[in-house]
């Protein structure tokens, strides 16, 4: 294998990486490259083997198979202690019976950072995470978005090559969840280090990543950028998973499309036309079916649309001009689907 | 039925009278368990105080009701006493700090590294020496202390020999039986310590034994203290296992023993069985000055 080739610019690299428990494949083979500086997320559902992935590469976990490396190094076999990386876990992991100052200074102090230096280099993460005023306080007295946030700076005071977090925003409301999204991508960019990301959430993958890997069984389903993964899932699963993945297959595809496979088209490209007749224009394919079901979100509407040719679609439109009044009327109504030949992409993969 | 049900029904009058005055409600739950704490626990420990004061006269052996100091002025001057109150004292804090030394690796597999099943299994297997009887086992310990008994056989082969019966001896026996109730509360503290939190301070650079250091004794600490309230106390009125493999040792429970049926002298009694209390008094004011009972 070519050492020089896997390590200059890779922060993470995975090759051959298997984990079991016992009788259970946590983790079946799995080769990844995460850049220098990148915000990369490892998304998949909960059991899809992503928090052990990044288990791993903390040192908490040995691989029963394949190689870990850091940076070009090999880590395979090293405990947690003596790898250059950083997690923020899900739970926070806070030490309850530590202020806020002295979980931050932690891990400079076992490395025997002198007491000032480590003073100031806590002090200067906690402003990093907006907490200042905080040190005094033990976790108990904080609030989850602060919590998390001194789990952030505690990680990040270290100053490791790759910080990892474990679905970090897990716990948080959603408002809180947004806000500290935004943060997170922005303490990224500020600080220039690798940050590897574990979420089971799509949304949050596509609008904070870099890129993604998409897990499912234990296995990486699909790596790309997050309009790569969403535009064009690899497999019938990252459709799916990645947004909603409207099928088209079999007879239907044969009819409405003119070929067999598997098809899938995402519910924004989708059109809603009300007269059935009137001209399709050029590069456009439709269906014709009846509305099963009309789903009012506010600024959207999502119509659930049984089609005269078999299967179902869900389509997405905005609603520029529409209220709920008008659009609650269109259920049982008979409608036309239409879309760009573009937006239709073929999938290979097993469902 | 038709008597629950109907709207003057005894039993449905009582339930809406109970529903209407919260505090009858609560008087009926609390009266029996707070006559009992009243009346048998802390009105015996009055009456005990009380009787400290008074005497037993010389010839008849009858107590004489009169409030006097006399008991405490023997108990502070005859240095006998002053030797044994600090016995029983050492012998507690060694049963003590024997229990947790054993209790706290033993708590740590059971909590953090057992299978689930296997907790289940330990957990019992803690549990179980405490359906046998007390003499039971404090017999057992006797044949095992004995000059022909499985400690010298096992140590004879070294060259070495047991300790015999005596204070050594009590400890054991004593570290023996209250081992249990030093395991159950580190073991319920351990538990409640995530594994996030190890996995958290290794994350950070330490290693094994700062992460015990730092992590896993302060947090588990207030669990070792509820632990250690059991045991010392257990062992600070203890009489009857020093009387089974303690050789000719006295400690305060046998004083108090003693005064109660050979030396007939009651108030005695009383005035030397206050001592432990006081001496639990201060222990548990101590505690709490560590601030390890309100985490608990």
């Amino acid at each position: 294998m070519n050492t020089e080739e896997t390590g200059m610019s890779s922060a993470v690299s995975l090759r051959g990486v298997r984990k079991t428990f016992g009788d259970v494949t946590a983790v079946n083979v799995v080769d990844l490259e995460v850049h220098d500086g990148e915000f990369f997320a490892m998304l998949g559902p909960s059991g899809s083997g992503k928090t052990t992935v990044l288990r791993m590469i903390a040192g908490f976990e040995t691989p029963t198979a394949g190689h870990v490396r850091l940076s070009g190094r090999d880590v395979t076999k090293l405990p947690p202690f003596e790898r250059d990386v950083n997690t923020v876990f899900q739970d926070y992991a806070l030490f309850p019976h530590m202020n806020v100052l002295a979980n931050v200074e932690y891990g400079l102090k076992v490395k025997k950072v002198g007491r000032d230096e480590r003073h100031e280099r806590a002090l200067q993460a906690l402003s990093t995470v907006r907490l200042q005023g905080f040190e005094k306080r033990k976790p108990g007295q904080l609030s989850g978005g602060q919590r998390q946030r001194v789990a952030l700076a505690r990680a990040l005071v270290n100053r490791p090559k790759v910080l990892l977090l474990d679905e970090p925003l897990g716990a948080l409301d959603l408002k809180l969840r947004e806000e500290m999204q935004v943060e997170l991508k922005a303490i990224q960019r500020q600080i220039g280090i690798t940050f590897l990301f574990v979420t089971h959430d799509q949304e949050e993958a596509l609008t904070m990543s870099d890129r993604i890997a998409v897990f499912n069984a234990g296995r990486i389903e699909q790596v790309g950028t997050p309009a790569e993964v969403y535009e064009n899932p690899a497999s019938a699963f990252v459709a799916g998973f990645v947004g909603t993945s409207n099928l088209i297959e079999g007879r239907t595809a044969l009819s409405v499309l003119g070929r067999d496979g598997v098809y899938s088209v995402r519910p924004e490209k989708l059109r809603v036309d009300i007269d059935l007749d009137a001209e399709l224009p050029e590069g456009e394919h439709s269906a014709i079916g009846t509305v099963a079901e009309v789903v009012y979100a506010g600024a959207a509407t999502r119509f659930v649309v049984d089609l005269d040719a078999g299967g179902r679609l869900v389509a997405m439109q905005q609603n520029l001009k529409a209220s709920s009044m008008d659009v609650l009327k269109l259920r049982d109504a008979r409608v036309r689907l239409a879309w760009r030949r573009e937006h239709e992409f073929s999938i290979t993969g097993p469902m | 039925m038709s008597t629950l049900t109907s709207p003057g029904g005894p039993v449905r009058r009582l339930a809406g009278l109970l529903h209407r005055r919260p505090y009858l409600r609560l008087a009926g739950l609390l009266s029996a368990p707070l006559l009992w704490l009243v009346v048998a626990y802390l009105g015996s420990l009055g009456a005990l105080f009380l009787a400290a004061f008074w005497t037993t006269d010389v010839f008849t052996g009858n107590v004489v009701k009169q409030f006097g100091l006399a008991n405490f002025q023997e108990l502070w001057n005859q240095s006998v006493y002053r030797t044994v109150t600090l016995r029983s004292v050492g012998v507690a804090v060694a049963v003590t700090v024997a229990d947790s030394l054993v209790a706290f690796p033993m708590a740590f597999y059971m909590a953090k590294m057992a299978s689930p099943r296997a907790q289940r299994w330990l957990v019992i297997a803690v549990l179980t020496p405490l359906w046998a009887s007390y003499l039971v086992k404090a017999y057992a310990w006797r044949i095992m202390f004995s000059g022909s008994g499985v400690l010298n056989w096992l140590l004879d082969p070294f060259g070495l020999h047991g300790p015999g019966y005596g204070l050594p001896a009590t400890i054991v026996t004593l570290a023996y039986l209250w081992l249990p109730y030093m395991i159950l509360p580190i073991y319920a503290g351990l538990e409640r310590l995530p594994n996030s939190l190890l996995d958290a301070a290794g994350d950070l650079g330490a290693r094994s034994f700062r992460t015990f250091r730092t992590i896993i004794w302060p947090v588990a600490f207030p669990a070792v203290v509820a632990g250690s309230v059991f045991t010392f106390s257990l062992s600070l009125g203890d009489y009857i296992s020093v009387k089974i493999v303690g050789g000719r040792s006295q400690l305060i429970g046998n004083v108090v023993y003693d005064n109660v049926g050979a030396a007939n002298n009651l108030p005695f009694a009383a005035a030397v069985a206050t001592v432990p209390v006081a001496i639990m008094v201060i222990y548990l004011v101590a505690v709490r000055r560590t601030g390890a009972l309100e985490n608990l």
